[in-house]
C-alpha cells in the first residue's frame, strides 16, 4: 500500500475495486466502514454484489474483465470537466498529452456500453473522485491483478492517482491490499526472480557488485524464471529440482492439473511445510518445518509494517524452524554461514537492504511495528510513500492503457463465466482454517454462488450437486443460489481441495508482463451432477466434524 | 535511492490549555477529554465502559474525578467531560474512591455466581476482576437485588454468552453495531431490566453475526467469552502471552497467543498493536488449534521406490537434498533448479532462502506465491 490502513478511515472518498473487503480483509474494512460513517462516499466498483456494498454510497457493477474502459472514462470525464490537478501533473507527472488524447476515445457512453453499467455511473464517480482528491483513496485487491492484463489494469488506476494527486498525501493513494500474512516480506527479502533484497534489480549495473562484496560469492547475472514458467519448463525436461517451502502449489495455482503434472516431472521435490498437504505428498523428500507460533522473527504487513513474531511454543516431533533447516542446509552445500538466530539474519538483510536500514529485531521489541522506507535509528518509518518525489526516483508515468478482454469469454458451449475469490472464514487452501472447530458450521464446503434468476431457468434448488466444467477439468460443488453473482456470473472459492479442487477449472492465461494467473475469470459449463448424491455426500461428511450440521444456507452470516 | 516523506503531518494549529492534575501543572489539547488529559499526566483512572474504539459512553460512572473550574467544585465522568483552561483536577479523592468501591458493590450484588466463583470465567483476570481485587469491593455490601438472566441457551461452537456476568456497561453492543457494524446484538430494555439481546432473541448463528470476537475481546467481566478457550478449564493464573502476528491475511493484525504448559490454548487481539485489538472470525478462533494439530509433520519423510514415504532422520534427509541438488548443479547447472519461498513464512527464512538459491545453489530462479 502507499498509504497506512488507518488513514482510510480519515479518508473523504474511497474507490473499492477488485477487493471483497469485508470477507478477504475484515479488518481493513473496518477502517473503511468508519470513513463513510464519518462521511465518506464510497463507491464499490465490483461485478458481484459483495457485503461491502451494503456501506457503498453507488455500487457500480461492471462485467467481469471491463476495468480498463471503466477507468479510461473516469479519466475522460475528470480530464474533460477540468477537474485534474494541473500543479500535480505539471511538477510530479510526465505523459499527460499523450494520455489525455488516448482517453478522448473512451467517453462515458462508449465504456458504459462494454462495462455494462451506465454513464451516469462513470460520470458521478470520476466527479466524486475528483472533489475529494486529495483525500481519494483507492483500495484494490486481487480482482485487478488477477486478470491477464492485471499489470495494466494497475495502471489504469495509477493514472487516476496522477491525474488528481492523490499520491503522496495522508488519506489517499492507490493501495494494494495485500493477501497473506507475509506476501510482502517474501518480496521485501529478495524472493523474486528479478530483485534481490529491497527491490534491487539482479540487473542494473552496480547492484550485483554490492551484494557479492557483502555476501563475498560472486552472484548468477541473468535474471530467473517465474513460477509460471519455472513449470512449463518442468514439463518440457529443463528444471531438475525444485525446493517448494511452504507453499502448496498444486491446489492454490490455477489449471492445477497441469501444476501437478509439472511437480511430477521433476526428477527431485523437496517441499518444507507444517502438513503434508497436496504438494508435499508429490515430494521426494518432505522436511518438517515450524508453524508461525514456534517461528522468531518478522512479517511484514500489507501497509509496509514490520512486526515481531515470536515463539510461544516448541515445534512438534523434530520439526525444525525454516531458518534452522535452510542454515544447515548452507553448510552441506559448502556455503557455511556466520548467522546462528532469526536476529543474526534479520541484522545481515538490513545491511544489504537501505528500505530495512533502520529496522532491527530490538527496536521492534521497543516500539512495535515499524513502516518502510526506515533509512537509519532515527528514522520513525513512514506512512506514506512518494511524499515530495515518487520512490523510483522518476516522476509518475501516465500509462495509456487499452481494454483488453478476458483471455477466455463464455461461448456457446462454454456458457458461464466463472469467477473465484475468498470467503471471511475460509482461507486459502484451508490447511489452517479448514483444522479449526466449529468453522464447518460456517461455510461447510465449497459452493457454486448462482443468480436466482439463472438457478430458476435451470431448474435449480439450493444445495443442488452440479458439474462444473472448463476446457481443462471438471469438479462437483452444491449450488447456493444467490443474488451476489450477477446473471451469468458463477463463484467458488477454492479452501476444499478434498473434495472440490476448483483450480481444476480455472483458466491457464496469466498476465503477460508479471506472469499472474487470471484466476478472475474462466468460461465454465454447468449441469446437474451425474454424481450419486449419496457418495458425494458421504464424502462430504468425512471431512465434518461429528454432531448435527445444519443446512449451509440456513448458517451463512453475512450472506444476502 | 529512495527519497520519501517521513511522516510530514499536516500541521494544525492545536490550541493547549493548562490544567492541573493533582497539583501537576499539565497541558492538554483543545478539545480532548478529561480522561486522557489525566492518563497522558501519568495518572490512572479506572474505567469498565470505556473502550477507545467507540469513544465515551458514560455510562459506568467509574471513571468519576472531581474538577475545579471557575471556583466551581463538581464531580463528573472524565470520560465525557472536555478538558478546560485552568482546570483543576483530583483524583482519587477519598469520596471518589468510596463512590467507586460502592458502585462495584452494586454492581456485584446482582452476580449470582460471583459466590460460586470468585474469579469471573474468562482467561486471566478481567479489568472487572481486577478493580472489585483494588477497591476491596465486598461480595455482600447490599442483598442481592436482583441476578441477571443466564444466557439464552446458544449453540454456536465460538462465543459463549453468561448474562450472570454483564453490568450493562454495552461495550459489546457499541462494538457490534459502530465498529465492526455487524449489528448482531442490541439492548433491550431500560435500567436495571436491560440485556444484551440478538434480534428475535435468535442464536447468534441466524444472527447477522460475523463471529469476529470482538465483543469478547471489550467485554470487561467476562460475559462474553471464547467457548474454545474457557471450555479448556484452565485456571487464568497459569497463561502465559505471547506477542505475535495472525497468520492469515496481509493486515497483519496482532495477537496474543495464551499457552498454558507449553501448548497453545487460544488466542486474544494485541491491543498495543496498530489495529488497536481488531480481529476477524479467523485470527480469533482460527489461529491455533492448526498449529496443534495431530497432522503436523514430526518427522522428515524420504519417498520410498513403491510410492510411499518412511521416517527418516535429519542428517539423511539433508543430505540426500544435497546430493541431488550437487547432482543438479554438476549436470545440467545451476539454472536446472528452482526455489519457492513462501508468504507464509518469517522474512528471515525468505531472505535465507534466496540467499540460498543464488549463493548456494548459483541461480536466480527464486520466487514467491504473490502471483498466485
Amino acid at each position: 500500500m502507499s498509504n497506512s490502513i488507518e488513514e482510510l478511515a480519515g479518508s473523504d472518498f474511497l474507490l473499492v475495486t477488485g477487493s471483497n473487503t469485508t470477507e478477504a480483509h475484515p479488518v481493513i474494512s473496518l477502517r473503511m466502514k468508519r470513513a463513510v460513517k464519518n462521511g465518506a462516499k464510497l463507491v464499490v466498483v465490483d461485478p458481484r454484489k459483495i457485503e461491502l456494498t451494503r456501506w457503498a454510497t453507488r455500487h457500480v457493477q461492471i462485467r467481469v474483465g471491463t476495468d480498463i474502459p471503466f477507468f479510461n472514462a473516469v479519466a475522460n470525464v475528470i480530464i474533460n470537466e477540468g477537474l485534474h490537478d494541473g500543479e500535480f501533473i505539471k511538477y510530479r507527472t510526465e505523459g499527460f498529452d499523450a494520455f489525455a488524447r488516448h482517453v478522448q476515445m473512451y467517453t462515458p457512453e462508449y465504456s458504459a456500453e462494454i462495462c455494462g453499467v451506465t454513464p451516469e455511473e462513470i460520470i458521478d464517480t470520476a466527479r466524486d473522485f475528483a472533489a475529494a482528491a486529495p483525500k481519494s483513496a483507492i483500495c484494490y485487491t486481487l480482482g485487478i491483478t488477477e486478470h491477464s492484463c492485471g499489470s495494466h489494469n494497475v495502471q489504469s488506476l495509477g493514472n487516476l492517482g496522477l491525474l488528481c494527486g492523490t499520491l503522496g498525501v495522508p488519506n489517499g493513494g492507490v493501495n494494494p491490499l495485500r493477501g497473506q500474512n507475509n506476501v510482502q516480506g517474501a518480496g521485501d527479502a529478495g524472493c523474486i526472480p528479478t530483485d534481490l533484497p529491497g527491490y534491487q534489480k539482479v540487473e542494473r549495473p552496480g547492484i550485483r557488485d554490492i551484494f557479492e562484496k557483502a555476501w563475498g560469492e560472486p552472484l548468477p547475472r541473468r535474471r530467473g524464471i517465474t513460477k509460471i514458467t519455472a513449470m512449463e519448463q518442468m514439463i518440457k525436461g529443463r528444471v531438475k529440482a525444485v525446493y517448494v517451502m511452504g507453499e502448496n502449489t498444486v491446489v492454490s495455482d490455477p489449471h492445477a492439473n497441469h501444476a501437478e503434472h509439472a511437480l511430477k516431472s521433476v526428477d527431485f521435490l523437496v517441499v518444507q511445510d507444517i502438513f503434508l498437504t497436496e504438494t508435499a505428498q508429490l515430494a521426494d523428500v518432505v522436511l518438517p518445518a515450524a508453524a508461525f507460533a514456534e517461528s522468531d522473527g518478522t512479517f511484514a504487513n500489507s501497509e509496509r509494517r514490520v512486526q515481531r513474531v515470536r515463539p510461544a511454543v516448541s515445534p512438534p516431533g523434530e520439526a525444525k524452524t525454516d531458518v534452522e533447516i535452510l542454515l544447515s542446509l548452507f553448510e552441506r552445500m559448502g556455503k557455511p554461514q556466520t548467522m546462528e538466530t532469526s536476529k543474526d539474519v534479520f541484522n545481515e538483510m538490513r545491511s544489504v537492504t537501505p528500505i530495512y536500514g533502520g529496522i532491527s529485531h530490538e527496536r521492534l521489541d521497543r516500539e512495535g511495528g515499524i513502516q518502510w522506507p526506515c533509512g537509519d535509528e532515527d528514522d520513525p518509518g513512514t506512512e506514506y510513500l512518494h511524499g515530495d518525489e515518487f520512490s523510483t526516483g522518476f516522476p509518475g508515468f501516465f500509462a495509456p492503457v487499452d481494454h483488453i478482454p478476458p483471455a477466455e469469454e463464455p461461448d456457446d458451449e462454454f456458457p458461464w463465466l466463472l469467477t473465484t475469490g475468498r470467503r471471511r472464514s475460509t482461507y486459502h487452501t484451508g490447511t489452517q482454517t479448514g483444522k479449526a472447530t466449529g468453522f464447518q458450521h460456517l461455510v461447510p464446503h465449497e459452493m457454486l454462488e448462482i443468480n436466482p434468476l439463472d438457478a430458476a431457468e435451470m431448474g435449480l434448488a439450493d444445495g443442488d450437486l452440479l458439474d462444473v466444467a472448463s476446457r481443462r477439468g471438471k469438479v462437483t460443488v452444491s449450488a447456493r443460489i444467490t443474488e451476489r453473482s450477477p446473471r451469468g456470473l458463477v463463484f467458488m472459492s477454492f479452501a476444499f481441495p478434498e473434495i472440490t479442487r476448483t483450480n481444476d477449472v480455472t483458466s491457464d492465461a496469466y498476465d503477460f508482463i508479471t506472469e499472474t494467473p487470471e484466476f478472475k475469470a474462466c468460461a465454465v459449463k454447468i449441469s446437474k451432477s451425474e454424481y450419486q448424491d449419496e457418495e458425494f455426500r458421504r464424502a462430504q461428511r468425512r471431512i465434518r466434524l461429528a454432531g448435527e450440521v445444519k443446512q449451509p444456507t440456513e448458517l451463512m452470516p453475512g450472506f444476502d | 535511492m529512495t527519497t520519501v516523506a517521513t511522516n510530514p503531518r499536516p500541521q494544525t494549529k492545536t490550541k493547549w490549555l493548562d490544567m492541573r492534575i493533582n497539583g501537576v501543572t499539565v497541558q492538554a489539547a483543545e478539545g480532548s477529554r478529561v480522561l486522557d488529559a489525566v492518563n497522558d499526566a501519568g495518572f490512572e483512572v479506572p474505567t469498565l465502559c470505556y473502550d477507545e474504539r467507540v469513544g465515551a459512553q458514560g455510562t459506568c460512572r467509574m471513571c468519576l474525578v472531581e474538577v475545579e473550574v471557575n471556583g466551581r467544585t463538581e464531580q463528573v465522568a472524565s470520560c465525557t467531560a472536555f478538558a478546560e483552561d485552568d482546570m483543576s483536577v483530583a483524583t482519587p479523592t477519598e469520596e471518589i474512591t468510596d463512590y467507586r468501591k460502592t458502585l462495584l458493590e452494586m454492581l456485584l450484588s446482582e452476580m449470582a455466581s460471583m459466590n460460586a466463583n470468585p474469579y469471573s470465567n474468562k482467561v486471566g483476570p478481567t479489568e472487572f476482576d481486577r478493580a472489585v481485587e483494588e477497591y476491596e469491593a465486598r461480595q455482600d455490601a447490599f442483598p442481592q437485588l436482583r441476578v441477571r438472566e443466564k444466557a439464552s441457551h446458544d449453540t454456536n461452537p465460538f462465543i459463549q454468552r453468561d448474562y450472570d456476568y454483564c453490568i450493562a456497561c454495552y461495550r459489546c453492543t457499541n462494538i457490534c453495531n459502530d465498529w465492526e457494524q455487524a449489528g448482531a446484538i442490541t439492548v433491550d430494555g431500560r435500567g436495571q431490566d436491560s440485556s444484551i439481546f440478538t434480534f428475535f432473541d435468535n442464536e447468534l448463528m441466524d444472527s447477522p453475526c460475523t463471529f469476529c470476537g470482538q465483543c469478547i475481546n471489550t467485554c470487561p467481566t467476562g460475559a462474553l467469552t471464547d467457548r474454545k478457550v474457557v471450555s479448556q478449564d484452565i485456571v487464568a493464573q497459569n497463561v502465559d502471552h505471547t506477542q505475535t502476528v495472525c497468520p492469515y491475511c496481509g493486515v497483519g493484525c496482532g495477537i496474543e497467543l495464551l499457552t498454558h504448559d507449553g501448548e497453545i490454548i487460544g488466542a486474544e487481539p494485541d491491543f498495543s498493536a496498530p489495529s488497536r485489538g481488531s480481529l476477524c472470525v479467523k485470527g480469533q478462533f482460527a489461529s491455533w488449534e492448526f498449529v496443534r494439530s495431530e497432522e503436523r509433520l514430526r518427522h522428515p519423510l524420504i519417498k520410498q521406490s513403491d510410492g510411499t514415504f518412511r521416517q527418516a532422520s535429519w542428517d539423511e534427509a539433508l543430505d540426500l537434498v544435497t546430493s541431488k541438488f550437487k547432482g543438479a548443479i554438476a549436470t545440467e547447472g545451476p539454472d536446472s533448479i528452482v526455489c519457492w519461498a513462501s508468504a507464509r513464512v518469517v522474512t528471515e527464512a525468505n531472505y535465507l532462502m534466496q540467499k540460498f538459491a543464488r549463493v548456494a545453489i548459483g541461480t536466480n530462479n527464486i520466487d514467491n506465491c504473490s502471483r498466485t
